[in-house]
């Protein structure tokens, strides 16, 4: 019975989640006006697990005396202090709310530059290892200096074809091979999500009996 | 005796000086701005369009702000350039988000460009906050937005805002736009587009881009705003240059720099091949 009460919801929701699609009937309708609204409940739950699996990873990290448990610390002292001030301050949701003060000023500044440092590794990988060894490669390092012109205003002052060049690259082959893509990944979306809802596929109820 | 050749020696720099030629690149045109123009693509002309044929004081754009701090660098700028359209216009703003961390930058973005424009809360703008869920919400809102949001992010409740009076799902929606560095976009595109048939555009990194280019062939999407250089577009079509178009400097001289990377490693790498071939014949 475990596993049969799953696949059984599993196969009631994905049924009646593809069939309501096509039936306008306010009942149906209805219900799949709450169906939604329990969806997003239970996608709510998710913030909590996936919040007590991190202090437990770090909690555990630090019990254990790991070598790398000073990040552990920092990572739940983080975590606590702005969940102390979005749960018990007052005006939390206000603009000059200590929360949204430490977001501003701490968070965002740190994931921007984060994300930044990407730029010094692209350069550096693009010296070292954007070789034109093959036909390929060289088409490829081609499209894509042809692109990086004529994406910035430089290139349109280089020569005026190397926009119009940039866009018939990004609206003709870079289409075609992106729908060839989306159409075989659609594909394999349905595949999967039928053998789900049918019961072929139970990965997702994890292992064991 | 050292008998490697210039070429050996650049395949084999330390990377930490290619790392501070970034940097210089990046930095030179805060002190010496190029002031380079910004070519309008179709793919922004389209978004501005549409934004411009929005009635004013009237069915509200909602804006869908979806990025994390990781990418704000990139599409903050086109959320400023269409708040600043649609508030020039007097085009009501409903802005939302799908992403936890989209609360704060949502708010910070929409308070800025009202401030400017003297807008009015709950006349003019609303801001209704996050809900958990992506397909859910999006779903839920063709139905009735107050499924999902029944009280703005500060406990208002939507009846008691004027400007969200006779608006009760899509079909009162003339337009909505997403800007979100994941695949809020495709979210949208499926669950409002397709069922609903709700007019949805886009801002993305300029990374992701390309993957919606089938999606406005189509007609799925009515615009698309791709990384930095669209946010510069749409400034230069709003006549207002802000963070955009000061960015097209940096990005302008980087690119350089990469491709000339690119070239020298290449040379560099084919002719120190070249000469071990000819040493290793004899």
């Amino acid at each position: 019975m475990r596993r049969q009460i799953p696949l059984m919801l599993c196969f009631i929701a994905g049924v009646f989640t593809a069939v309501q699609y096509f039936i306008p009937h306010p009942a149906i309708q209805d219900f799949q006006e709450r169906f939604l609204a329990w969806l997003m409940t239970l996608l709510a739950f998710a913030f909590l697990l996936g919040t007590v699996s991190l202090i437990r990873l770090h909690w555990h990290k630090i019990r254990n005396k790991a070598d790398d448990r000073g990040y552990s610390f920092v990572a739940l002292a983080g975590l606590l202090v702005m969940i102390g001030f979005g749960f018990f301050h007052p005006a939390h949701h206000s603009p000059g709310s200590p929360f949204n003060t430490l977001f501003q000023n701490v968070q965002v500044p740190i994931e921007a530059t984060m994300f930044s440092l990407l730029a010094f590794y692209i350069a550096s990988a693009a010296f070292r290892a954007f070789r034109a060894r093959t036909m390929e490669a060289t088409l490829l390092l081609v499209a894509a200096t042809i692109v990086m012109l004529g994406r910035v205003p430089l290139g349109e002052l280089i020569h005026e074809q190397i926009p119009i060049a940039t866009r018939w690259i990004l609206e003709v082959p870079n289409m075609a091979s992106k729908r060839g893509i989306m159409i075989g990944v659609g594909l394999g979306m349905m595949a999967t999500a039928l053998k789900i809802v049918l019961g072929i596929e139970r990965a997702w109820m994890g292992g064991g009996d | 005796m050292d008998g490697r050749s210039l070429f050996d020696k650049i395949l084999k720099i330390d990377r930490r000086w290619i790392f501070l030629l970034v940097g210089i690149a990046v930095v030179i045109p805060f002190f010496l701005p190029l002031g380079l123009p910004v070519v309008v693509t179709p793919p922004v002309q389209s978004l501005f369009d549409e934004v411009d044929r929005l009635p004013p004081n009237s069915q509200p754009l909602l804006m869908s702000i979806d990025y994390a701090p990781a990418t704000l660098p990139e599409l903050e700028p086109m959320s400023l350039a269409i708040l600043r359209h649609a508030f020039e216009r007097d085009v009501n703003v409903a802005v939302m988000t799908l992403h936890p961390a989209g609360y704060g930058l949502a708010e910070r973005a929409l308070l800025q460009a009202a401030e400017e424009y003297g807008m009015v809360y709950g006349e003019d703008y609303v801001f209704l906050g996050f809900q958990p869920g992506v397909s859910a919400v999006i779903l839920s809102l063709g139905v009735n937005i107050r499924n999902v949001f029944p009280e703005d992010a500060y406990g208002t409740s939507l009846s008691q805002i004027p400007m969200m009076e006779g608006i009760r799902n899509f079909d009162d929606v003339p337009l909505a736009v997403t800007l979100a560095g994941w695949s809020a976009a495709e979210a949208w595109i499926y669950y409002a587009v397709e069922p609903y048939g709700q007019r949805v555009a886009a801002g993305v990194t300029a990374v992701m881009a390309t993957d919606y280019y089938p999606y406005l062939g189509a007609g799925q999407l009515v615009g698309l705003l791709g990384g930095m250089r669209g946010a510069a577009e749409y400034e230069a079509l709003i006549e207002h240059p802000d963070q955009g178009w000061r960015g097209m400097d940096s990005q302008s001289i980087i690119h350089m720099l990469i491709i000339l990377l690119i070239v020298v490693g290449n040379v560099a790498y084919f002719v120190t091949g070249r000469k071990k071939k000819l040493v290793s014949q004899g």
